[in-house]
């Protein structure tokens, strides 16, 4: 086998000078988890452009209501029921923004040119002529306050639950996870109708009554978590040295938990939009004049057949932002979750 | 096993009795009378009315006969109907939503595992990533909005099935596919995760180097170990058709339980909703009870290990 | 003796998000009719994807075997359609696996597991394959054997699946067994008991088995022939004297050095140093020069050729180039190639 033809100058088969560092060398960069976990996240198109968006929707919802020239609680009977119009788009005629409807015999009107107005309702008007475009994006930003207050609720006390009951064990454990069987035993959706029977529907009641079972997923969770965690090594040598429960809790456990709180909160931001506007569907959310996404669908719902566009504009962007978050909070789970860490 | 089902069993009374009596408490706090949505009354008519009902009588009394009467099965009057007990009243209405509910499980199950198993087999092509959109998007939007929008095109605008009612099978169609998206989504997601974890085991390699072929490898060996813990998503499958048929019901004027109590919650009738609370906090844990035990029954790691947990 | 199966050149790579990894590197051995060959060699060497590439097991959607022929009774098993291969992986190659735990179908009756490779290749009615099950699993010494039949998989212990795992394998007397590191998760005790089992076993139905291990103690118990894998190649390959008492490669002598042996107790155990090389990059000359002391200038540039050191021991290394300096192997080696007979040979 050993056949080779050209001829091999002697002066090769002097020793190499090797390195002894190169052979060490490692060939990759170290990255931390975040950087690790952003790299993850960022080959994750889905959720980039998810993120995007939902930055647009945020954006919309604080500077939106201003940006029309009408109030989102202004009533104008004169202007009740207009469909949506936008000039620059109205003589596109595939777009829906030429303030025309059609009627039920297959009619086509626009009753800007009926009525003789002027103005430009960008995503129309409802029955009480208030402006959809300005009362979309209030809505949206009442929806997402509702989220974000109910998701941070939930947080905290399912963090300080789960992390208390985990970490201490033993009978405080004992005690509080037959809490926890308990209430995970009730359905939510009994839970929220019923507080909110009681409390009377508010931005406030919506939110406790959305935060009163919430939390349970999350104190499980962290449970779970800190029960490995808190056998592991470094938690266990850094005991031996003497650190003290608010150091080993603040130092080695809630950094490494990090993970699992964000991809369990990003989980619970949708979940509580979705009740918000479940509880207005049923007639238990927000009264008037405030709305939210679910009282728009809700009154767009009875007009349906008559004005579309009343529900499909709220519709299609409570559907947008679901759409988002959940893949948001998919994305951060495949790049955060340890477990499925290649 | 049969102690870690009288456990649970056990369980499962102490919970209920917390959410009856949570329940009592709760609609005693509620401000006005069940009559307030009723024509204008005098405060004579309305003495007599509270005394009828024995709504004057002190909680802990009115407490203790209603724990009592629940006991023996009786779930009070509506107030809203007089004089038609409540229980009559949910009788009359739970054949509806329990046929609904029965549909869109069925359909949701079968859908989605069928999806998530061709996501799994079909992994990184476009099959997977459709199905995964599909379940996205089952999941991201509400039953409502999904409900009114099937109601709008393909009921009004299409005329293929009827807009609401309860009158026959044709009925049953929309508001079966309404409800049954949020399963489908579930399904179908977890089923490709289970699957996609069982493909790349060490027994299907072994299956592989058997000389198995492309369907005894699928269905032999991975479909029945990636089922298994599917029935583990089924007790919240059925909370979240319990959720979904309140809103469903109520958009294709479906007459069950749902719109019932939407209904009640519109003009406080207590009982009712009392009544219908109870039933689907008994129905969700009854779920879960017996969706733990099929598990125990089907997987032979827990069937022969006693039924630890 | 003549040659059951034989490999030709295998290029295997792998496509990651990273680039393309080029795990196997131009592999050539062959496996004769009746003997155990073992392949030794580090994690990350090729040794599992080679044996995995045989039974054409590798994941298809990252993976290519881009140049090479494995041969198996004339046939070249990398143009085989799946259909083709199916009749061949369980009947004329089978394979055992690393982690029994891990490798039995949990919710499948041990029985059904060993009876289904029987129905699918040899035509037999049930109850026969029932029978022959059985026998197996007598074969392999499992006790009570038609009570065992019945029970799954979590009800063995980690030899004991080993077991099956193993009569799954035999059940259709296979010509050629793949044993991939079949002791590594296992106890020292049972790994004793299995080895013997698998030596008992070749001996009554006459197979050929190449073994993988990165344990020598394993090697030297077991095979007839060795073949050491370094950076996707075989480096060395002759028999178990051979390699065990005239080692030629560098990685070999490291290898055998850092074996811990009896009499070398109180010295320092040997250890090679750095790390496997970078198969996305892999390097130009010899892959494992940058941690070879012995290297010399050319080891650099290209890559060694396979010399021949006897009929049956070739190893790659410029060491046995006709130029190149005689180099002193380490103590460990050297007190073994005394032991050697033909010691004087080189």
């Amino acid at each position: 086998m050993a056949q080779f033809d050209e001829k091999i100058s002697k002066d090769q088969f002097e020793p190499a000078i090797i390195d002894a560092s190169t052979s060490e060398r490692i060939s990759k960069p170290s990255l931390n988890y975040w950087q690790d976990a952003w790299l993850r996240v960022r080959k994750n198109k889905g959720a980039i452009v998810s993120l995007v968006v939902i930055g647009i929707l945020i954006i919309m919802a604080l500077i939106g209501p201003s940006l029309s020239k009408f109030e989102f609680d202004k009533q104008n009977t004169k202007h009740a029921n207009l469909p949506p119009r936008i000039a620059a788009l109205e003589n596109i005629s595939w777009l829906p923004f030429d303030g025309t409807r059609t009627l039920k015999n297959g009619n086509v009107v626009n009753p800007y040119e009926q009525k003789q107005i002027e103005e430009y309702y960008w995503f129309g008007t409802d029955a009480l002529g208030r402006d959809q475009f300005s009362r979309v994006w209030k809505g949206m930003q009442i929806s997402l306050y509702i989220a974000f207050l109910a998701a941070f609720i939930d947080m905290v006390i399912g963090v300080a639950f789960g992390a208390i009951s985990g970490y201490f064990g033993g009978r405080i454990d004992n005690i509080m996870q037959r809490i926890i069987e308990v209430l995970s035993g009730i359905p939510n959706l009994v839970i929220v109708i019923l507080m909110i029977i009681v409390l009377k529907p508010g931005i406030i009641s919506i939110t406790v009554a959305l935060t009163i079972t919430g939390w349970v997923s999350m104190a499980r969770v962290v449970r779970a978590q800190v029960l490995k965690l808190k056998n592991q090594e470094f938690v266990l040598a850094s005991r031996t040295l003497g650190a003290s429960h608010a150091k080993i809790i603040f130092k080695h456990l809630i950094p490494n938990l990090a993970g699992v709180i964000i991809i369990n909160t990003m989980f619970t931001i949708p979940n509580a939009i979705f009740f918000e506007a479940f509880l207005s569907f049923i007639g238990l959310g927000l009264q008037e004049p405030l709305a939210s996404l679910g009282t728009l669908i809700d009154e767009g719902f009875k007009s349906m057949i008559a004005f579309p566009y009343q529900m499909l504009v709220p519709a299609i962007i409570i559907s947008v932002i679901m759409i988002a978050f959940n893949m948001i909070a998919d994305g951060l789970r495949d790049a955060l979750d340890p477990k499925m860490r290649d | 096993m049969i102690k870690y089902i009288g456990q649970r069993v056990i369980y499962m009374i102490i919970t209920l009795f917390l959410i009856a009596s949570m329940t009592f408490f709760l609609m005693k706090l509620v401000p006005g009378t069940p009559f307030k949505n009723q024509a204008k009354m005098s405060d004579e008519q309305l003495e007599m009315m509270l005394e009828y009902y024995k709504l004057d009588e002190p909680v802990p009394v009115q407490y203790v006969a209603y724990m009592t009467n629940l006991v023996k099965g009786d779930l009070g009057t509506s107030y809203q109907f007089a004089n038609t007990p409540v229980s009559e009243l949910l009788g009359a209405r739970i054949g509806a939503s329990a046929l609904l509910g029965f549909q869109a499980l069925l359909v949701g199950t079968i859908v989605g595992i069928i999806l998530g198993v061709l996501g799994a087999l079909r992994q990184n092509t476009w099959v997977d990533y459709g199905t995964t959109f599909i379940a996205v998007i089952g999941k991201s939007i509400p039953s409502f909005v999904f409900a009114g929008l099937l109601q709008y095109y393909i009921g009004v605008k299409l005329g293929w099935f009827p807009v609401a009612f309860w009158k026959g099978p044709e009925y049953t169609v929309m508001p079966t596919i309404a409800l049954s998206m949020f399963p489908i989504a579930i399904a179908a997601r977890f089923m490709r995760t289970e699957m996609v974890e069982v493909l790349g085991s060490d027994y299907i390699t072994l299956a592989r180097a058997k000389g198995a072929n492309y369907f005894e490898i699928a269905f032999k060996h991975a479909l029945r170990n990636a089922l298994i813990p599917v029935i583990t998503v089924l007790g919240p499958l059925a909370v979240s058709l319990m959720t979904g048929s309140l809103v469903i019901e109520k958009i294709f004027s479906v007459p069950g339980l749902g719109e019932q109590f939407v209904k009640s919650v519109q003009v406080n009738d207590y009982s009712v909703i009392m009544a219908t609370t109870l039933l689907f906090a008994f129905l969700f844990i009854v779920v879960i009870l017996v969706v733990d035990i099929l598990y125990g029954l089907i997987d032979p790691r827990i069937r022969l290990a006693g039924g630890k947990k | 003796m003549s040659k059951i199966l034989e490999v030709n050149n295998l290029n295997i790579s792998f496509h990651t998000f990273a680039g393309e990894v080029k795990a196997i590197r131009g592999a050539n051995f062959h496996l004769n009719k009746g003997e155990t060959l073992a392949i030794v060699g580090e994690s990350g060497s090729g040794k599992s994807v080679t044996t995995k590439a045989i039974m054409r097991l590798l994941p298809e959607s990252n993976s290519e075997i881009k140049e090479g022929e494995i041969l198996f009774d004339g046939r070249d098993l990398t143009k085989l359609s799946d259909k083709q291969m199916q009749s061949i992986r369980g009947k004329e190659i089978s394979m055992i696996f690393q982690d029994p735990m891990t490798s039995l179908n949990p919710t499948m009756t041990v029985g059904k597991q060993i009876m289904e490779p029987i129905i699918k290749h040899q035509n037999m009615s049930k109850s026969a394959a029932k029978q022959r099950a059985i026998e197996l699993l007598k074969l392999v010494g499992i006790p009570m054997a038609e009570e065992r039949f019945k029970q799954y998989p979590h009800q063995f212990s980690g030899g004991m699946r080993q077991r099956v795992v193993i009569a799954i394998a035999l059940a259709c007397n296979p010509k050629v067994l793949i044993a991939d590191e079949p002791t590594t998760a296992l106890d020292v005790t049972i790994q004793a008991q299995i080895l013997e089992l698998m030596k008992d076993l070749q001996k009554k139905i006459d197979t050929s088995i190449i073994f993988i291990t990165h344990d020598l103690g394993v090697v030297a118990n077991v095979a007839d022939r060795v073949a050491v894998m370094y950076g996707g190649k075989i480096i060395e390959i002759g028999t178990v004297d051979e390699i065990f008492y005239n080692p030629q490669h560098p990685y070999t002598w490291g290898l055998i050095s850092s074996m811990p042996d009896l009499d070398t107790a109180e010295d320092e155990l040997y250890a090679i140093p750095g790390s496997p090389p970078d198969l996305l990059n892999p390097p130009m000359g010899d892959a494992f020069a940058p941690r070879n002391q012995y290297a010399m200038k050319i080891d650099l540039e290209k890559e060694p050729p396979m010399f021949k050191v006897s009929d049956t021991h070739y190893a790659a290394t410029w060491l046995l180039h006709p130029d190149a300096p005689k180099v002193e192997p380490p103590a460990a080696v050297m007190k073994r190639k005394e032991m050697y007979p033909g010691y004087n040979n080189k």
